[in-house]
């Protein structure tokens, strides 16, 4: 698939969308923002830096560049089970056009993500039209990646990757807006996602009984199938309360053609006091059942054509609890400046494996292959920015 | 058949609505829109960090999708 297919396609949907329309919206003000986070869970630190300008060339015409690093040390359960942890970095740039016209926003982005061991290159196009006296409005999205997948046979210090394959997926989306009275807005978002190509993590292994290992089992290599289309549903609405706060509700659906259904609830509340703090705090609940190809543990090598052990496959649930405050300075401004904030984020996620076992114990004489304790574990997620508008 | 009946009304629905849309008057006026238009009311104040969180998600979920975004790379490991 061509760039040039790639913007054909796009065309063709904005075509779909084109509407008459008789007044002139804005973009968004300039805006600047350096950001920090830092993950800790599950045996692995990643500590992400990125930096973000966007500017208005003209009254209908912005750009925006964003530049992000994440930096990984440590691995997770699967990787620590096979004795090698992980040193990695991925670098991300991505810029963004955003042209306006009458009440339509076009958009268009490139974003390239490199690791040491998978490629990433990203082209969307997406357009935003407001309709209904403004009190709709419409999203209609295009996304391709091709990605380049590794292996580190090396180690962490000394990496030797081997390039074992290459998938592409098209993300196709849509998105409505709707205010239904002064106080209460209401969306829907759907999405699908075709992938095709090499998708499986080259880290994870499945495991099989093997009554000739010491252990009681043996790892091999994971077979997925080369195809793999999601869909996902997200409906969602947000009130303002009979004082100044709001509280969102949202609710996702997701399946696939790999067996997994998954649903996503989440609860927000926000508080603003007076012009200078806004506190948010939230709760998200996610529940995903297992891959039909997953198993913990299968009976043989070979058992079956696709076999997965991928914790991501794996029967879960995990419950996030989170808080944000978000403070304004400069409320006057400065300079070229107009105004400012600085935003701290921490949320806590407890994940709940139900049918993946923490084989990290293995030699442990007291477990038996497939009696060992269910995996689980915490992962705290930090994130401080700060933002400039001008 | 009974399907195809159904996609053409809806074809037909869509289109009316869509070709009416300029005559439809806005039940929430302009001047009613204040706490709509409150900062708190954003879908999404600051997405950098809301494509964060969906990219450590999606690097330990199945589920992807219909969030509003997410950034590249595979969080594999």
């Amino acid at each position: 698939m061509t760039q040039r297919h790639i913007f054909a396609r796009a065309a063709v949907i904005a075509a779909l969308l084109l509407v008459r329309s008789t007044s002139a919206d804005v973009l968004p003000d300039d805006r600047a923002d350096v950001f920090y986070s830092k993950y800790s869970g599950g045996g692995m630190d990643i500590t992400g830096y990125s930096a973000t300008a966007r500017a208005k060339i003209t009254e209908n015409f912005a750009v925006e560049a964003n530049y992000f690093i994440d930096k990984v040390s440590g691995a997770s359960i699967d990787v620590l089970s096979q004795a090698s942890v992980i040193k990695d970095e991925r670098r991300q740039k991505s810029g963004t056009i955003e042209y306006l016209r009458d009440k339509t926003t076009y958009t268009a982005s490139y974003t390239s993500s490199v690791e040491r061991d998978y490629i990433s290159d990203t082209a969307s196009f997406g357009l935003s039209q407001d309709m209904f006296g403004d009190l709709t409005t419409v999203t209609l999205g295009f996304s391709e990646s091709h990605n380049t997948v590794g292996e580190n046979n090396g180690t962490a210090n000394d990496p030797n990757v081997a390039w074992i394959g290459h998938a592409i997926s098209r993300a196709y989306s849509g998105g409505v807006s709707q205010i239904l009275t002064k106080n209460f807005i209401a969306g829907v978002n759907l999405q699908v996602i075709t992938d095709a190509g090499y998708l499986a993590n080259p880290y994870r292994s499945i495991r099989y009984l093997d009554p000739s290992n010491p252990k009681g089992y043996s790892l091999g290599d994971q077979v997925y199938p080369d195809t793999h289309t999601s869909t996902a549903v997200q409906v969602q609405g947000k009130y303002y309360l009979p004082y100044r706060a709001a509280v969102t509700a949202l609710y996702r659906y997701y399946n696939d053609t790999w067996g997994m259904v998954g649903n996503t609830y989440e609860l927000d509340y926000t508080h603003p006091i007076r012009n200078r703090w806004i506190f948010e705090g939230r709760v998200r609940y996610y529940k995903q059942n297992a891959a039909s190809f997953y198993s913990d543990l299968f009976p043989y090598a070979d058992s079956q054509n696709f076999v997965a052990r991928d914790q991501n496959l794996a029967a879960q649930d995990n419950t996030t609890v989170g808080g944000k405050v978000t403070y304004a300075f400069l409320p006057d401004g400065w300079k070229i400046f107009k105004r400012g904030t600085v935003t701290f984020d921490v949320s806590r996620i407890r994940f709940n494996y139900l049918d993946f076992r923490n084989i990290k114990y293995y030699g442990v004489p007291q477990y038996t292959p497939g009696t060992e304790p269910l995996y689980n574990f915490n992962a705290n997620v930090f994130q401080v920015f700060l933002s400039v508008y001008f | 058949m009974r399907c195809r009946q159904m996609l053409l009304s809806g074809t037909v629905l869509g289109a009316l609505v869509l070709s009416s849309g300029c005559s439809i008057q806005p039940w929430v006026k302009p001047y009613e829109r204040d706490r709509l238009a409150d900062p708190i009311m954003a879908w999404d104040r600051d997405a950098i960090s809301s494509a964060y969180l969906d990219h450590i998600r999606e690097s330990r979920e199945g589920s992807r999708g219909a969030t509003g975004g997410a950034g590249g790379g595979c969080g594999c490991n």
